[in-house]
């Protein structure tokens, strides 16, 4: 049943970056999609819906982050900021020109990416923390003009109304019907980055990331390198800022404060770096975590905190538990989720016997 | 003198004094990079942390400003320390990103349970200094300024003493220069580390007082450490004095920004003019005015 490889029988490069290493896998797909397309949609609660959806936009998110500080590793703590540029780019397009979101859409990814390349244009001459601190200022900047510029941020609460998504007249108006919208470009995500890390580009990347002398005397271009990934990481989150927009009907930039680019860190550090899997395991823990987050401090927290104070109280151990979980992962099991997983799988691949 | 002169020298004035405030806080960050390798991006929160709990001190009534701030300092001191030993210690030798990453997560730790313990209202710290502006020539400051500028002269003097002449100030400068040779000629290493941290304590917490008591002590006191990252870049990472002419400088064109600029736009520049001269400075001379050249070329 779990039918695994006994050792490494792989004869050719082709078959070690297959998608599908084993028959395996792709069953395992099947059953995943038969579940995500059919199940899911059928029996869970409209709550439980959201929910997911909420884990849809996040991994698109995440995914992008993964690919620029994972795979290349350029650090960046301005990822929210380019999801505002994506987010507003979108809603302006979609209420003062009337453009359906397949327009939309990758037009926000669009203007993100050239964004991001200009934000990333520092990573020609500087790295670690210097590039840290230069996308922090880009966020910095970012969220100030947009908080600034009425013709970009629709007016006084900087935010901008938009209509629910719709193709052919069918209007994506309910959790159930976002569902599939948001399972779609999740998927569509995953299988991108999927390839995008085994083709040239992804081994050009992760030669960046591992030692970037190296990597330009055997002939990367690191400097385009560097910054094609800030565009595809950038694309990525300005796609997930147009899916927020798209998902809550509003564009508004306190969605995108520095506080969330932090958020998107911890997944995909708790995720695991580098890996597609563990950035989708991130997305998960993390929107899942104040969730349970709050219902324990609804049932808990009551005896300790005053109604009034229980809203700060939640945001705050929110936030205090992201942190610990960073610090956590990032002394304990750098490889984050995903290392466990993988753990777990090599133990019963030989299972029940101990090798 | 006319009136455009009096305005140029009430900003300038007001920037010095500001400034001088940037860089006690900066001066918390250059100390523990210029030890220790290790970037702070959790420098803003000590800062809210100790401007919490100096705060929390003052509110009974009973406790006297001295012994509020003897406690403030001496419990940043024990932060500093648990904190190298818990944190940064298990990720020495990992890569830059890693320890960045973890004073991020140590900043969103203190950022997220500094109002659940010590409650989200703000407080106000009130310093027995009086309302009373003090008048220079044409312009005036309000005391507290004065003050936070006084400390941090005080401060800066006191630390390049220490630096020049102590004991222990020698041989954290050999432990900055070469880690592997200070630890040769029998300079415990780890234990300058965590002096280091504590060092960044003490500095926060000076900044908490003057800065919680000039803005109001809440989780936005946190925000002032976001200014760190223009005047340590502009000065150079790993100087002191950089720190002290970066923080002049951020003081100053803020000042004059929000003076100048703000009329035109509508407000809030003082919060923007600062990063984009960050951002000039790290694409022109990354390793800022004073800072060491071993800045990495990729």
């Amino acid at each position: 049943m779990f039918h695994r490889e006994s050792g490494v029988f792989k004869t050719t490069y082709s078959a070690d970056m297959a998608l599908y290493p084993l028959p395996i896998a792709k069953w395992t797909v099947a059953v995943l999609a038969l579940i995500f397309v059919v199940i899911v949609p059928l029996t869970v609660h409209e709550y439980y819906l959201s929910i997911l959806n909420l884990i849809f936009i996040a991994i698109v998110g995440a995914l992008g982050l993964n690919i620029l500080v994972g795979y290349t590793g350029q650090i960046s703590i301005g990822h929210a900021a380019f999801m505002s540029v994506g987010a507003y780019t979108a809603a302006n397009l979609a209420v003062r020109l009337d453009l359906p979101f397949w327009i939309t859409l990758p037009a926000g990814g669009l203007m993100a990416a050239a964004i991001g390349v200009i934000v990333g244009m520092p990573s020609l001459r500087i790295k670690g923390l210097y590039l840290a601190i230069a996308t922090l200022a880009g966020q910095l900047i970012i969220e100030w003009t947009i908080n600034h510029v009425p013709a970009i941020s629709g007016g006084a609460q900087a935010s901008i109304q938009v209509d629910r998504p719709s193709l052919f007249g069918f209007s994506f108006n309910t959790q159930g019907s976002l569902y599939f919208f948001l399972l779609f470009f999740a998927v569509v995500a995953i299988v991108a980055t999927l390839n995008l890390v085994r083709s040239r580009i992804g081994r050009a990347f992760v030669a960046v990331r591992d030692q970037d002398i190296a990597a330009e005397i055997i002939g990367i271009d690191i400097y385009r390198y560097k910054l094609l990934a800030f565009a595809i990481s950038s694309f990525y989150a300005g796609v997930c800022g147009v899916l927020y927009t798209y998902y809550f009907g509003i564009a508004n930039y306190e969605q995108f404060q520095l506080i969330v680019s932090i958020d998107y860190l911890a997944m995909i550090i708790i995720g695991g770096l580098g890996s597609v899997l563990g950035s989708i395991l991130g997305a998960i823990f993390v929107t899942l975590l104040p969730i349970v987050i709050r219902i324990l401090m609804e049932n808990v927290g009551s005896l300790f905190f005053t109604t009034a104070e229980m809203a700060n109280v939640i945001s705050g151990l929110r936030l205090g538990a992201f942190g610990g979980l960073i610090i956590f992962f990032l002394i304990v099991e750098p490889e984050g989720l995903n290392r466990l997983w993988r753990n777990i799988r090599s133990y019963f691949r030989v299972w029940p016997f101990s090798y | 003198m006319s009136e455009d002169l009096g305005f140029l020298f009430a900003l300038l004035l007001n920037g010095v004094s500001i400034g001088l405030m940037y860089s006690l806080i900066a001066l918390g960050f250059v100390l523990v990079y210029k030890a220790t390798d290790a970037i702070n991006f959790a420098q803003g929160e000590f800062v809210m942390v100790a401007g919490l709990i100096v705060a929390m001190l003052l509110s009974f009534e009973s406790v006297p400003l001295a012994v509020a701030v003897a406690v403030t300092l001496a419990v940043m001191i024990g932060f500093g320390f648990g904190l190298e030993r818990v944190v940064l210690r298990p990720l020495l030798g990992r890569p830059v990103v890693a320890v960045i990453m973890a004073t991020i997560g140590l900043a969103a730790i203190l950022r997220g349970l500094g109002p659940v313990v010590f409650g989200s209202e703000t407080r106000a710290v009130s310093l027995p200094i009086g309302d009373e502006p003090i008048v220079f020539g044409p312009a005036s400051l309000p005391p507290i300024q004065v003050a936070g500028a006084v400390v941090a002269i005080v401060f800066f003097l006191a630390f390049s003493w220490f630096f020049k002449r102590s004991r222990m100030g020698v041989a954290m400068r050999a432990v900055a220069d070469n880690q592997q040779v200070a630890q040769a000629m029998g300079i415990n290493v780890e234990r300058y580390f965590a002096l280091a941290w504590a060092m960044a304590g003490v500095v926060s917490a000076l900044g908490g007082i003057v800065w919680g008591s000039m803005l109001g002590v809440d989780v936005h006191l946190a925000l002032v450490g976001l200014k760190v990252f223009p005047v340590v870049i502009l000065g150079g990472l790993d100087s002191i004095g950089g720190a002290l002419v970066g923080g002049l400088i951020i003081g100053i064109v803020e000042s004059l920004a929000a003076g100048y600029l703000d009329p035109y736009v509508g407000g809030g520049t003082k919060d923007f003019a600062p990063y984009v001269l960050m951002i000039l400075v790290l694409m022109i001379r990354p390793y800022g005015i004073f800072g060491k050249r071993k800045i990495e070329r990729v």
